[in-house]
């Protein structure tokens, strides 16, 4: 474990050397914030439903710029063989690597705390439903970003890596909606209805946990995990 | 010390690797040497387990690689070809992320890599960016790199490629010097390098070892191979019947002027041509050239890599004698 908190490290080091991690967090907060506002003063409300709306179309664009480069730039580079060569095995890496960006994906999040404040300062918000809402985004984002990341293990490119796995992403978030379900036939329904990314954060944006919705997320993100840790293994040259 | 059996590796069709065979023991530096694309690369990756080959297994140290490969990578610094490195840490941060994978922490990380800095002359680059460095000091890194754990075994691919005269002489000391009381194998295409740094030299081409001795035994086998190149009128029948007593004659060339030339060769390592002299003088013929011809290493090198040789199979002999 200490080995893979120390991949995590390593990534969060190049994360925040390079300006990824400074542009990524201010072009999601500047985005966020504005959308919210933009409608936050129109409904005389004090509540934050309407961000946890607009969080999952954010999530679908910024997560796969998180995970783009975590496999695809070490394919690319050839640096894979410097790490394989290490002392070190294959879980350890994907681990780390997956909990670094998570780790971003987490600060950034914690970085619109102060909008939560905001809200309370002007009424009273239901801290139930606000807390039930960010434990929502949080597993929401990490099956996001464990999608991310495999997408990123298969590809050396990593527009590539950001395109395709917008794609997935984007699918798997409208599997449950009409547009998708009209065209299954109706014995698909349920599947469609399941496998949606955001019907499961539905009930967590009204503030029930759902225990259902947690194992969903938890299974995403393991079974990208794991697939990551297959694909790896094949690729430890460029 | 390394142990390498039978390993066999396809990339497709391609056959990379054709049942090699190494041994690098204790204290001995070995150059694998070969043309590009001759199958070395390879070979160092499915040492380090980063490629699987077909069949074959690898230990070091006892250290099975199918059973233990994190231990025997412990074992191990191993420098990639073409150095890859980390690009936007810098060397100190590169460094201390290498050691904490090889769970070295704390003062005793720091205290190692002050020494790792000494070693590589790295002190002026410590707080630059990888990006930054020039190919001399990425390939120092690189070597730092492989050594932060003071492994007893070092593989290096193509050590010295890229890099100045000066550069080269500096990385074959610190070769030398570490292969004092290392197992180390290295590899190259240049045999000048193989033979100025290594005990021992393994020649691969087209995947397979052709060849392996000591630098002298390998020259050695060049100088064995002596020609001779002569220009004679006279008497040939009786002449070649003298000649055939302590040379073989490969080539025969009428001129246009009625002198014909002789190729001989010559698996004798004494200097024949007095001989060769003598026997056109008993003959009473006249020769107006006689040119000896020693093989090169280089032309041994050219002759093992080209592909199917019967020097292989001599050489593999001597190799075992």
């Amino acid at each position: 474990m200490r080995k893979a908190l120390n991949i995590s490290r390593k990534e969060l080091k190049v994360y925040f050397e390079s300006p990824i991690a400074y542009i990524f967090i201010t072009a999601f907060l500047v985005v966020s914030t504005w959308l919210f506002f933009r409608t936050f003063f129109l409904m005389n409300e004090a509540t934050m439903r309407g961000f946890f709306v607009i969080v999952p179309w954010i999530t679908l664009f910024f997560v796969p710029a998180i995970t783009m480069r975590l496999w695809a730039e070490e394919r690319k580079a050839g640096t894979n063989e410097l790490l394989f060569s290490l002392p070190v095995e294959e879980w350890q890496v994907v681990l780390g690597k997956y909990l670094a960006a998570l780790a971003v994906y987490a600060i950034t999040i914690a970085l619109t705390l102060p909008l939560a404040v905001t809200v309370g300062l002007l009424g009273q918000p239901e801290w139930g439903v606000v807390f039930a809402n960010y434990l929502g985004t949080l597993l929401l984002s990490s099956a996001v970003l464990s999608i991310g990341t495999f997408v990123s293990s298969m590809t050396k490119n990593q527009i590539v890596a950001f395109i395709i796995g917008v794609i997935i992403v984007a699918g798997l978030m409208i599997a449950g909606e009409p547009i998708v379900t009209l065209f299954l036939p109706t014995a698909f329904y349920p599947l469609a209805e399941y496998l949606s990314l955001s019907n499961h954060f539905s009930g967590l944006a009204r503030g029930v946990i759902d225990t259902r919705d947690v194992i969903y997320y938890a299974l995403v993100v393991f079974l990208c995990q794991y697939l990551t840790v297959k694909v790896v293994r094949g690729t430890k040259v460029k | 010390m390394i142990e390498v059996r039978e390993i066999t590796k396809h990339f497709g069709e391609t056959l990379a690797v054709d049942n090699v065979n190494l041994t690098v023991n204790k204290g001995e530096v070995v150059g694998f040497l070969g043309p590009n694309g001759a199958g070395k690369t390879t070979t160092m990756r499915v040492m380090m387990g980063l490629l699987t080959p077909e069949t074959g297994t690898v230990r070091v140290n006892g250290k099975d690689l199918w059973e233990e490969p994190i231990a025997l990578r412990e074992q191990i610094g191993y420098l990639p070809e073409n150095t890859p490195l980390y690009e936007e840490l810098p060397v100190i941060d590169l460094l201390r992320f290498v050691g904490r994978m090889h769970k070295i922490y704390g003062r005793k990380l720091e205290d190692r890599i002050d020494e790792i800095i000494q070693i590589c002359s790295l002190s002026e680059m410590v707080y630059k960016d990888v990006a930054e460095l020039s190919r001399g000091y990425r390939q120092r890194v690189g070597l730092a790199v492989a050594i932060i754990h003071d492994p007893p075994c070092l593989i290096l691919d193509e050590p010295t490629s890229g890099l100045d005269p000066t550069q080269i002489i500096e990385i074959r000391r610190l070769i030398r010097e570490a292969g004092k009381e290392k197992a180390i194998l290295f590899s190259t295409h240049i045999l000048d390098e193989a033979q100025k740094t290594s005990d021992r030299i393994v020649v691969i081409s087209r995947g397979r070892i052709v060849a392996e001795g000591t630098p002298e035994s390998l020259a050695k086998m060049a100088s064995g191979q002596k020609s001779y190149e002569i220009e004679f009128i006279g008497d040939k029948p009786s002449l070649l019947s003298k000649l055939s007593d302590f040379v073989a004659v490969t080539e025969e060339e009428k001129l246009m002027d009625g002198w014909t030339r002789f190729f001989l060769t010559s698996t004798n390592d004494l200097d024949v041509s007095e001989n060769i002299f003598n026997a056109v003088v008993s003959v009473n013929g006249k020769m107006r050239k006689l040119i000896p011809k020693v093989a090169t290493m280089e032309e041994v090198f050219l002759e093992l890599t080209r592909g199917e040789s019967t020097a292989v199979v001599t050489t593999k002999e001597e190799a075992q004698a």
